[in-house]
């Protein structure tokens, strides 16, 4: 596989909390208990800033105190012009195509603070090797993925479960903060995120996508 | 020294400063207020992580009803928030309380992973200033501080000046002021941090890698009250500048 001409991100990388019914149906009980008091409103958004990407088939290192690590296997949205307050009956008209990706996580279980440490690891962001232009994709709403850890399918994503599907996001993303272009945001990931450990392989494919796999490797002590 | 990044007619530069004039790079000495001032910061060839820390001093902790965090309380924010010097920064129509943070901004200066702190100053270009700007009525305690709260467009004011790291010779003992329209209304050290520049470069570099360009907004001490348009926010530390915003009226 050539590497020259990899799909990387040439802006910042958002992803989203509970944009999935089933995460939002799983933590439903809670949402009004402290610490968080009250169900989201606005998009949850978070970073997943350079130091995380890594390309299709490289190795991401999992560090040596983490047992395991979340798979959190999304479709993203790549910005091709700006995005500021757009409609929902017309947002779609700024993405340029899509992605894989593969956003890893330490499993934690309070969402109260940001998530850094657990998220922005260096290599925690497997990017697909090519960008599937919008109008090839098609309808977002019709994405379906499905994820192998050595072979064996340990999930299956249905994008016709989103809280906000990818219209309504970018409208009420863009409703707050300009997406750039370059800049790409995910749909999220459903509840069911299967765990890996270092030795792992995993592997996300979906219809229309080359297939992003990526291998979990034990960080080096010295 | 001083570095800016400014935009004459139309036309991106750096300069330094000299004398309180800009001297661009082809010999042009220009006024502050002839310019546009950038963000004064160089091109990264990926997006600069950009760090901001929330509750760091131990009197605007207190102030906002919270116990010192026992590690830092870190978010992370986008360049699209940036903006420069004399810029204007909106606040949305019916917003009750919209307030500016004074933050010593660390600009790092080499690759860090795992870096102790004995050697962490190594790892710093310079300094400037940001106001971190937060619209508290979007506060939702989910990752919070939110997305909504804290990456609005050009509500990150940075600069004038990015200031070399060996042109600072204590930066964890400089005064930090705020005035709006004049009058002091913030005003305190930044002696008063509760993690220090060195143990954030410590601690961020143990799980990721900085890269040059990257951004560390320290976080700010206590005297935040709310910002109504046509408000002159100066935000200045000691040896590194006066960063100035004016508050302007937007759309809900």
């Amino acid at each position: 596989m050539s590497t020259a001409t990899s799909f990387m991100p040439s802006g910042t990388v958002y992803g989203v909390l509970l944009n999935f019914r089933g995460e939002v149906q799983a933590l439903a009980p809670h949402m009004s208990e402290p610490p968080y008091k009250a169900p989201p409103k606005a998009p949850i958004l978070y970073i997943k800033p350079a130091n995380t990407w890594s390309a299709h088939g490289a190795a991401i290192v999992v560090p040596a105190k983490v047992p395991q690590v979340e798979v959190g296997a999304t479709i993203a949205m790549v910005i091709g012009q700006d995005v500021q307050a757009a409609r929902a009956d017309t947002a779609l008209e700024s993405v340029a195509g899509y992605v894989l990706m593969n956003d890893l996580s330490i499993p934690h279980t309070s969402f109260y603070r940001p998530p850094v440490k657990y998220k922005c690891l260096d290599g925690f962001l497997g990017v697909g090797q090519a960008l599937v232009a919008a109008q090839a994709a098609g309808d977002p709403s019709r994405f379906t993925l499905a994820v192998y850890i050595n072979g064996l399918l340990t999930q299956s994503v249905n994008f016709a479960n989103l809280v906000r599907n990818a219209a309504q996001l970018l409208a009420d993303v863009s409703e707050f903060m300009t997406l750039r272009r370059g800049d790409v945001l995910t749909l999220g990931c459903d509840a069911g995120r299967p765990l890996a450990q270092a030795g792992d392989r995993i592997d996300i494919s979906a219809p229309g996508f080359a297939t992003l796999s990526n291998t979990l490797v034990a960080e080096e002590t010295a | 020294m001083k570095h800016a990044r400014i935009v004459l007619d139309g036309i991106a530069h750096d300069a330094t400063e000299r004398d309180g004039q800009l001297l661009l790079a082809d010999g042009r000495l220009v006024a502050p207020g002839a310019v546009t001032w950038l963000p004064p910061l160089s091109a990264t060839p990926r997006p600069r992580t950009i760090f901001a820390l929330g509750l760091n001093y131990a009197d605007h902790a207190k102030e906002l009803a919270f116990k010192a965090p026992e590690e830092p309380l870190v978010f992370l924010k986008s360049e699209s928030t940036l903006t420069g010097n004399r810029s204007f920064t909106r606040r949305p129509a019916g917003v009750q309380f919209m307030h500016y943070e004074c933050e010593l901004t660390v600009v790092v200066g080499r690759t860090a992973r795992k870096v102790k702190r004995d050697d962490a100053y190594d790892f710093i270009a310079g300094y400037t200033v940001a106001n971190d700007y937060a619209i508290r009525d979007y506060l939702e305690n989910w990752y919070r501080p939110n997305l909504r709260v804290k990456n609005r467009d050009a509500c990150t004011p940075l600069g004038p000046w990015r200031v070399d790291a060996a042109d600072i010779a204590n930066p964890m003992a400089l005064a930090l002021q705020t005035t709006v329209n004049g009058l002091v209304t913030q005003s305190g050290n930044t002696q008063g941090m509760i993690f220090d520049v060195p143990f954030l470069i410590e601690y961020f570099s143990s799980f990721m890698t900085l890269q040059p360009g990257d951004l560390i907004l320290t976080g700010t001490p206590d005297g935040v009250v709310d910002c109504l348009p046509g408000d002159v926010i100066v935000t200045e530390i000691e040896g590194i500048g006066a960063l100035t915003n004016t508050i302007e009226q937007g759309p809900a």
